[in-house]
């Protein structure tokens, strides 16, 4: 009836802040998970430093495409990485964030949110992305008063209301077909053509609630004390209107979250870390991984085999340091 | 009647409640024409008889007003736990603690039972510093992954400090609270009805606008 998502309890109180990891993950996604799961079988001294686990696993609803698992949740999914990780008694400091990283003589120094200090001879990042704003007049505004990022969490919020989903990728029809469970109306708005996977498009098409526009943009978002409208733009007629709509979904693609590394470590314009195919960065002994680098296809399964390279090649480049 | 929870999530929920040091006491203000009342009573008791730690307690919002009154209770749904000692800690879950919210209970009740302090020496030390009233709203559903670390860093802060109470609010059941604060994102949290902020977010990020008032 109340469909309860029970969250494995950290056990592992005991994070050793004192030694010198041979691997040290940052970053609690699917790409990290792995990486740690991989890295401590290979033997090596391995610690997880993050603020939360799960990464964009959170913000997912349905997950229907990780080999051998279907008909899964992110919830779902996260807590059966996560029971994995425990089993092994992986040490995971939880509830922090890191600040910088600085290269001491080959070994890194980890600067964390609540003071504290690490020492690591390899690190691998997977710190994720955060959502990306529309940038449009009104947007910060009527952020989290009409304007959502997250269709899961907020969805409740909007029953049998009219909202209105900015995107047109995997994310944008996954949260389209959440809120249509509790809006009487969801119209996704598109600025080009759907980008969805063909089995998500197939159930949009297929339910009543939901309509779209293609090749439109929208340029400003009104109200009063919250979201009451849009100014959308037809493409193609060149025609502006307002569109009269109670909340805005915007599910327009990710951020990478790389701002503490950015000084240390080459990124794109993309401000995403670029890796080769060892999943190496600029910077000799860090490693990336996951949706915070320069691949396309943002996806659980891709993050979490590039947290396993990681954990591979840098067990690789210890033993051939002579560590 | 039909458990809401499964063997196995009751399985799970045991196995983690062994993590409790003491004994702590749980108490639900209920009242009549309330429709999640009856699901939060069944859904307390079947986690209750998990651990011999915790006693459970039904009292009426409208019967046992000099307790309500005591603990802050204005609403039902709403449970406080009290711990070793019979100290009630200062803070109230509203609605129903389902869906993710689950593990804000969990959480609140292995927490109310602990030994040791929640937070490092730093943040002990900033907190001894608040001298003023602080109450923390905290707005969730229980569709949201995010919500249930936002309340439990606001219950932890309201154990800490005898200055600072803590107020979750399960937006489904009082929708009429969440349309008064304007709350259409969660997490959702409000200080002394002034200042806010949204997500999931570290506890400094709490102190700092704690500190503001």
């Amino acid at each position: 009836m109340f469909n309860f998502t029970l969250e494995t309890q950290n056990k592992q109180n005991e994070f050793n802040m004192d030694i010198t990891y041979d691997f040290l993950v940052i970053g609690g996604g699917p790409a990290g998970l792995n990486a740690s799961l991989y890295a401590h079988r290979l033997g090596m001294t391995t610690g997880i430093v993050t603020y939360d686990i799960g990464g964009q696993l959170l913000n997912t609803n349905e997950v229907d495409n990780y080999l051998g698992l279907p008909n899964d949740s992110g919830s779902g999914l996260k807590e059966k990485f996560f029971n994995h990780i425990q089993a092994f008694e992986i040490p995971l400091l939880e509830g922090i964030y890191v600040q910088s990283v600085i290269n001491n003589n080959g070994i890194f120094d980890v600067y964390l949110s609540n003071e504290a200090q690490l020492k690591a001879k390899t690190i691998l990042l997977s710190t994720g992305s955060l959502p990306k704003k529309l940038g449009i007049p009104g947007e910060d505004v009527f952020d989290a008063k009409g304007i959502s990022y997250c269709a899961i969490c907020d969805a409740p919020f909007y029953k049998d209301k009219h909202v209105v989903v900015a995107g047109g990728g995997n994310s944008a029809i996954e949260s389209a077909l959440d809120l249509a469970k509790w809006a009487k109306k969801v119209t996704v708005i598109q600025r080009s053509k759907f980008r969805a996977d063909g089995i998500l498009l197939k159930q949009m098409y297929a339910n009543d609630k939901i309509e779209y526009l293609l090749e439109t943009q929208i340029l400003e978002v009104h109200g009063t004390s919250s979201v009451e409208g849009l100014t959308i733009l037809d493409k193609q007629t060149k025609q502006k209107r307002l569109f009269k709509t109670e909340g805005l979904f915007v599910a327009i693609g990710m951020n990478p979250n790389t701002g503490f590394i950015k000084d240390f470590i080459v990124l794109n314009d993309y401000q995403e870390v670029i890796v080769n195919e060892k999943q190496e960065t600029s910077i000799k002994g860090i490693y990336a991984a996951g949706d915070m680098v320069n691949q396309p296809h943002k996806q659980i399964i891709i993050s979490a085999a590039e947290g396993a390279k990681a954990a591979i090649n840098a067990n690789h480049y210890l033993k051939l340091k002579g560590e | 009647m039909k458990s809401l929870l499964t063997p196995e999530v009751s399985g799970q929920i045991k196995e983690v409640l062994k993590m409790m040091d003491n004994e702590i006491q749980v108490i639900l203000f209920t009242k009549n024409d309330c429709e999640t009342c009856e699901p939060t009573l069944q859904l307390l008791e079947e986690v209750s008889v998990l651990n011999d730690k915790i006693t459970f307690t039904e009292r009426s919002l409208t019967d046992d007003q000099e307790q309500a009154k005591a603990y802050g209770v204005t609403l039902a749904p709403t449970f406080v736990i009290l711990d070793k000692d019979n100290n009630f800690r200062n803070f109230r879950f509203n609605g129903i603690p389902a869906g993710h919210e689950i593990n804000s209970l969990i959480t609140a009740l292995i927490d109310t039972a602990a030994s040791k302090p929640f937070f490092d020496e730093k943040i002990l030390e900033r907190l001894s510093k608040i001298d003023k009233d602080i109450n923390i709203k905290v707005f969730v559903t229980l569709s949201c992954p995010h919500c249930p670390g936002a309340v439990s860093n606001a219950f932890r802060l309201a154990m800490s400090n005898p200055k600072i109470t803590a107020d979750a609010y399960e937006a489904q059941t009082f929708g009429e609270i969440s349309v008064k604060y304007n709350v259409s994102s969660v997490p959702k949290i409000i200080i002394n009805d002034k200042y806010e902020f949204l997500g999931n977010q570290p506890i400094e990020a709490f102190l700092k606008e704690i500190e503001r008032v």
